[in-house]
């Protein structure tokens, strides 16, 4: 079974996590952050899935639905959803599992997958389950060595000793190489409940994640190298980073079809139009927009109009925007549902790219 | 036992033999059109957003790909307990069985299937037309007119109309005659294909129909005439919008094209009223960084390094460098590799258009047939 915990560290990505969870952030035009995590585990043959939700669910909700897009809707297994309650503090997973240990309980699945969603890769999850049966270990914790630890400011950093963890720490982003932890867990379902047990009656972790991570040295936790593309999106300038390395055709391919494709909620938009006077290169367009002007090195959602006259350069435009006449976008990252009126001109840093929140109007 | 008000019965089956190669393996309806779609989805759609729940498809020729597509319905949330989408092939039963012999006898052969439902009313449409129309004014106005059968109609140029099914009718619609392609028409208003009927009248037609060995069990040419004949109340609805039988490549051609027009005829655009369409999980579409679009459609799948102009290039599409694509319309999987020319074409599916190879010229449509591998220049159909 996968379990899939929310409760994810947004402070650094504030601006487009006001209305929405971390995980339903649009992401690569036709894409929300989740999407990736979930279909890994779908194409890897997991049909269990739960998804422990933090507030502002909303837009998650929306986007999952029944589970349709990943042919979670089932009878026998299926997506499970588990709702925050008032009774849980928002950072601590144990609570939100002690309300729902049923759900343990009740499936037939012996093992268990654990993840977060802010790790964007593909990835073959039953490889490494093999792998995880074949070792013994009681834990199999995914990582990358990365040598741009600034794009996973603390991240949790993991020692390694002769393919067992050793230690863990958090990245500091000193610029060194080091191992980041995928956040990616493998372990037997009994553990998993002994584990969440432990947490509550020892009163030392809040999190089944932090009980793994404080007791390497007490159980067999090994590391699973990852050798495929890794986006971690906890801050804007990430967000920002991994979305232009994304315009790199073997970076998309990877993500979208390595190892199956990537499911999301359909929107049935119609095809996207470019007319004349258009001018589109280097980018990623999803259907349903409308472009008339310029849009070079930039991502574009569905159902976006780019008006005549109109620049969008290095920018990351979501869904059902309209770029006004003569408007000119350089480094920025747009929101859903936001109008940028005539002859506006938005400028960003192109490593910290201006946010325009979510339904915003930008008059002259 | 719970009661349907309309169901619609859409006639599927035909093998459409004008559209050559594209239907070679697969049915008239389930034929790709507009990038994302299959022609069959207008009117699916068009049944979903008039809240047409029960929907019976009728099919007959190579129905593999249009019975994949359909699915259970879940595109046009037609995935219903009670209605919802049915295929309805022919079938054995006692006496034997036949094929449908014309598009009569196929709603004929399952009586069954519209008396489980016992409807007022039953909409008998057509799989292989692209247009929007929502069909609940089109009952309101059979309800007021009392009708026992009302046919939509759409003007015509009077110069086309003898290529037409044309409807005579008396100042208040009323129907008196009905001429299948006439030499000299009377009216420009031509038949869309698209009738509501009282089902108990057209159940009592359709064994009337059945017991005569000498009819082709088709509505157009004996159905309509005999409820004439029987002076039955047959009325004709003006429908004012865009309307197309793509029944030759000519028109499919044209039909895809007239997408790409700037006052474009057919709103896609709509925030209601969607078409919908099966949707098989392809990555966003990727514009390189030298390529150039020129009033064109595109969707999700699609690598464009070259130049595409005028053209609608659906799913999956492949352009290379410095290829050049002008007035066509390239269906999904098409790959075409660096340098190629094609012009006023349209490629089948999955078909492998070979670096610097030349396909059209311009003067007549060429039609490349699926999974074709081309090799050599191909300048006329």
């Amino acid at each position: 079974m996968g379990v899939i915990l929310l409760n994810e560290d947004e402070s650094n990505i504030r601006s487009l996590t006001l209305n929405r969870p971390l995980a339903s952030i649009p992401i690569f035009a036709r894409y929300r952050v989740i999407d990736f995590i979930l279909s890994n585990m779908v194409n890897s043959g997991i049909t269990n899935v739960g998804i422990f939700v933090k507030t502002n669910s909303r837009s998650l909700v929306d986007h999952i639905g029944s589970g349709k897009p990943w042919d979670l809707n089932r009878k026998i297994d299926g997506l499970f959803i588990f709702n925050y309650t008032l009774k849980q503090l928002v950072q601590e997973d144990i609570n939100s599992f002690k309300y729902n240990m049923e759900y343990f309980f009740r499936s037939k699945k012996e093992k268990v997958v654990l993840s977060r969603s802010r790790m964007i890769c593909n990835i073959d999850l039953e490889k490494i389950a093999m792998e995880h049966e074949k070792s013994g270990a009681d834990v199999t914790i995914v990582y990358k060595k990365v040598e741009n630890s600034d794009m996973f400011l603390s991240c949790d950093v993991l020692n390694i000793k002769d393919g067992k963890v050793i230690s863990v720490g958090k990245n500091l982003g000193m610029g060194e190489k080091i191992n980041v932890s995928m956040e990616i867990f493998f372990m037997s379902k009994e553990f998993l409940i002994q584990a969440i047990y432990k947490c509550i009656q020892e009163g030392n972790c809040s999190s089944v994640i932090d009980y793994v991570y404080r007791h390497v040295r007490d159980h067999d936790v090994r590391a699973y190298e990852f050798d495929g593309y890794l986006g971690c999106i906890n801050s804007i300038a990430s967000y920002y980073k991994v979305s232009m390395d994304f315009l790199d055709q073997d970076i998309m391919k990877e993500l979208c079809s390595k190892n199956g494709y990537i499911y999301t909620k359909s929107y049935d938009s119609p095809p996207t139009k470019y007319l004349n006077g258009s001018l589109v290169t280097n980018s990623v367009i999803a259907n349903g927009s409308i472009i008339k002007g310029l849009v070079s090195n930039s991502i574009i959602g569905r159902r976006v109009i780019i008006e005549e006259g109109a620049e969008v350069i290095n920018s990351i435009i979501f869904s059902r925007c309209i770029i006004g006449k003569n408007v000119k976008l350089k480094n920025v990252i747009i929101d859903k549902n936001t109008i940028i009126e005539e002859d506006k001109v938005l400028i960003g840093d192109d490593k910290y790219p201006i946010v325009i929140e979510k339904g915003s109007r930008i008059y002259l | 036992m719970r009661k349907k008000e309309i169901i619609a019965m859409i006639l599927a089956g035909g093998q459409g033999t004008r559209l050559k190669a594209l239907t070679k393996n697969n049915a008239k309806p389930a034929v790709p059109f507009g990038g994302k779609y299959r022609i069959i989805d207008f009117v699916l759609s068009n049944c979903a957003n008039s809240s047409i729940d029960t929907v019976g498809v009728l099919t007959q020729y190579q129905p593999l790909i249009l019975n994949a597509h359909i699915g259970i319905g879940m595109t046009w949330d037609l995935d219903r307990k009670f209605g919802g989408v049915r295929i309805l092939p022919p079938y054995q039963h006692e006496a034997g069985g036949n094929w449908y012999k014309g598009t009569a006898d196929a709603i004929y052969q399952n009586i069954n299937y519209i008396d489980y439902y016992n409807p007022e009313y039953v909409l008998i449409l057509s799989g292989d037309h692209i247009y929007k129309m929502d069909y609940n004014p089109m009952l309101e106005y059979h309800k007021e007119k009392k009708a026992d059968c009302t046919i939509a109609v759409i003007e015509v140029p009077m110069e086309e109309a003898s290529r037409f099914g044309i409807m005579n009718t008396h100042e208040d619609g009323r129907i008196y005659e009905f001429e299948e392609k006439p030499k000299k028409p009377k009216s420009n208003l031509a038949s869309m294909g698209i009738y509501i009927f009282n089902w108990n009248k057209l159940k009592h037609f359709l064994k009337e129909d059945q017991k005569d060995p000498t009819s082709s069990n088709d509505f157009g040419k004996n159905i309509i005439p005999k409820m004439l004949q029987a002076g039955a109340k047959l009325y004709a609805y003006r429908f004012y919008g865009y309307w197309k039988d793509v029944g030759t490549v000519e028109s499919y051609w044209e039909a895809n094209m007239d997408l790409l027009k700037e006052d474009c005829p057919i709103d896609l655009y709509e925030s209601v009223n969607k078409i919908y369409a099966f949707d098989y999980s392809l990555p966003p579409q990727y514009i390189g960084p030298e390529a150039s679009v020129k009033n064109s459609m595109i969707v999700d799948g699609c690598i464009i390094y070259g130049e595409v102009e005028n053209s609608v290039i659906s799913r999956g599409v492949y352009i290379g460098k410095n290829a050049k694509v002008k007035d066509s319309v390239i269906l999904p999987n098409v790959r075409i590799e660096d340098g190629a020319v094609v012009i006023k074409s349209v490629v089948g599916n999955g078909v492998r258009i070979r670096e610097g190879i030349r396909v059209g010229d311009g003067s007549e449509i060429v039609l490349i047939p699926e999974n074709k591998d081309v090799k050599e220049n191909i300048i006329k159909g």
